[in-house]
């Protein structure tokens, strides 16, 4: 499987990374270059093998489900690059999104 | 007498304890190298004044009679775990003004152990590199150098900063993390210990998340026992995390001194590469020949699917990446980017701007894996593929007790070497990526130079959760190897 400039831009895309169009021949190369070396794959038989989504196969721990802090608006931020505080409460600011 | 640099955690430890050396002194003097040795460039953002706070306070209690385990112990945080209050960045533009308002769990076990904070080393970005060069931060130089060359080495990566700074003398010891070898590599390239222990040992809470089902944090040091010594403390159950283990935690240190005698070595015939450097080969045979003599047994095993762990892993994890790394979208923290337009328009300048060429390779690999279409040929392939890797170790523990290999293919190289391609740089962790993918304990132990002068490593690798056993022949081969060459570039 090989990836051409369209498909290039179009995982960019999903990714919401931007790509300068003069970028996209090289990164083509590149992700073909990796994705052949990992082609190699195909050659494992892996019928009936029951795939490993984990480094174990943990039984997940569950917590009690239980609020444990809070009234941490300003921790939460400090951080942010805009915030809109208003009579509401503070807020994380994003360009505009419904008209 | 020893420089306080010199120390190893161990001796350290009991020169406080006698009250030979201060906590201030001993903090004095690391924060000195690593003003002195600034250009290795080891440290993102190093924290005098909190030092200097934490020595104090570890000197108050060492006074009272009330000495914790690692009091006044100066070590270095590797700037992928959160710190509160203490800018983070995983060495990338995205994050490099971002100040945690909380701390990770392994670093908080640390400070409450009493140990001392002297800073955030140097990373490859978002650790995904094998040489620390794709830091935003600029390269992290090894203080090893070749015979009569003065050419700049890497000291592999991601964890390279840590490494360099433990290498050189600037701390104790540090914290580190290995997704696909970077702890091992690293404290391979400049003569450390190194652990990456079991997947679930050590919370990854507040760790700055790579590929959530390899990522494990353990500690780089300057000798097995000192390793021993800083796993126990960063180890351990951590609600917040669901995947930490709700398993005991053994005294590892005690493990260090047992011997080998009876233990059943592996040797796994797929590890002797085609080309594989002379000099590896003979000093994998030397560690054989070492723990022979030291009472254990050596014994050939097949792990049949090693060649396919790389190809593997360059599945799984650029997929977790991508999806970890969603988060950063220039709303909560971090880079934000706006050329106008609209949120979409926000996200991609923020991304594009805010990620350097390699994380956002991983990415887009990530992204094209996971994607309709191709999901069941590349991740599902891979997480079978990855199952059969877990199934090798299962068969060959029940005949060995622990796994001798070499821990690189190679010593340290020049900055800006093995660089063509992004593939040729990713066959630096053919020997560490395994022990990811099926969660199991192993260790890089210094055992040698190369023709070069330069350090090389042994890799032992464990069982799940004994980490003890890991020990016990890092130890044994650290015993033989009698491993006593400096650094060019070292504090004292």
């Amino acid at each position: 499987m090989s990836l051409d400039a369209e498909t290039v831009r179009r995982i960019a895309a999903l990714a919401r990374i931007r790509v300068r169009e003069e970028e996209v021949a090289r990164l083509q190369g590149e992700l073909n270059h990796i994705l052949a070396w990992i082609e190699q794959l195909s050659e494992v038989r892996t019928e009936g093998v029951e795939p490993l989504p984990g480094a174990m196969r943990m039984t997940l721990t569950m917590r009690e489900d239980v609020v444990s802090d809070g009234d941490l608006h300003d921790a939460i931020l400090a951080n942010a690059p805009d915030r809109a505080d208003n009579a509401m409460g503070s807020f994380f600011a994003v360009p505009k999104v419904v008209e | 007498m020893t420089a306080p640099t010199d120390f190893t955690i161990a001796e350290a430890r009991a020169a406080l304890a006698a009250k030979r050396i201060s906590a201030k002194e001993l903090t004095a003097a690391h924060l000195a190298a690593i003003e002195r040795l600034k250009d290795l460039n080891a440290f993102i953002t190093v924290t005098p004044e909190r030092a200097l706070a934490d020595a104090a306070a570890a000197d108050a209690r060492i006074a009272r009679g009330e000495a914790r385990p690692l009091d006044g112990i100066p070590l270095a945080v590797k700037d992928l775990f959160c710190t509160s209050g203490i800018r983070t960045t995983a060495a990338s533009r995205i994050l490099g003004t971002f100040i945690p308002p909380y701390e990770s769990t392994v670093s908080a076990k640390l400070w409450a152990a009493g140990a001392v904070c002297l800073g955030k080393t140097n990373l490859d970005e978002f650790a995904m590199g094998s040489s620390n060069t794709t830091s935003a931060f600029g390269n992290v130089v090894n203080p090893w150098r070749r015979r009569g060359d003065n050419r700049d080495l890497v000291p592999g990566g991601s964890s390279g900063g840590s490494a360099a700074a433990v290498a050189a003398r600037l701390c104790l010891g540090a914290t580190a993390t290995d997704t696909g070898g970077s702890i091992r590599q690293p404290a391979a390239f400049t003569g450390t210990v190194g652990i990456k222990p079991t997947y679930g040992r050590c919370s990854r809470w507040g760790i700055v998340a790579f590929a959530s089902s390899l990522d494990q944090a353990g500690p780089i040091a300057r000798t097995v026992r000192d390793a021993a010594i800083l796993l126990r403390e960063m180890s351990g159950h951590d609600p917040k995390d669901s995947t930490s283990a709700d398993a005991p935690v053994p005294d590892f240190e005690a493990a260090v001194g047992r011997g080998v005698a009876g233990l059943r070595i592996g040797v796994p015939r797929e590890y002797r590469l085609d080309g594989m450097a002379p000099e590896i080969e003979a000093l994998w045979q030397q560690g054989i020949a070492w723990l022979q003599e030291a009472g254990a047994t050596i014994h050939d095993i097949s792990l049949p699917h090693t060649r396919y762990a790389l190809p593997t892993y360059y599945i799984v994890a650029p997929a977790e990446a991508s999806s970890n790394l969603a988060r950063y979208d220039g709303v909560r923290y971090g880079l934000r980017v706006e050329e106008g337009g609209d949120l979409d328009a926000m996200y991609e300048a923020t991304r594009g701007a805010g990620f350097g060429a390699e994380v956002r390779r991983r990415i887009l690999i990530g992204t094209y894996v996971l994607s309709a279409g191709y999901y069941d040929a590349y991740y599902l392939k891979a997480q079978k593929v990855r199952a059969l890797i877990q199934r090798d170790f299962d068969e060959a523990y029940r005949s060995v007790d622990a796994i001798l290999t070499p821990a690189t293919p190679s010593s340290a190289f020049a900055i800006g070497e093995k660089q063509d391609d992004p593939v040729t740089m990713y066959l630096n962790d053919v020997f560490t990526v395994p022990a990811n993918l099926a969660g199991l304990p192993g260790i890089s132990v210094p055992a040698g130079l190369d023709a070069s002068g330069l350090p090389l490593g042994l890799q032992v690798l464990g069982r799940a959760f004994d980490e003890e056993t890991v020990f016990r022949v890092a130890a044994a081969i650290e015993a033989a190897a009698g491993f006593d060459a400096l650094p060019q570039l070292r504090a004292a």
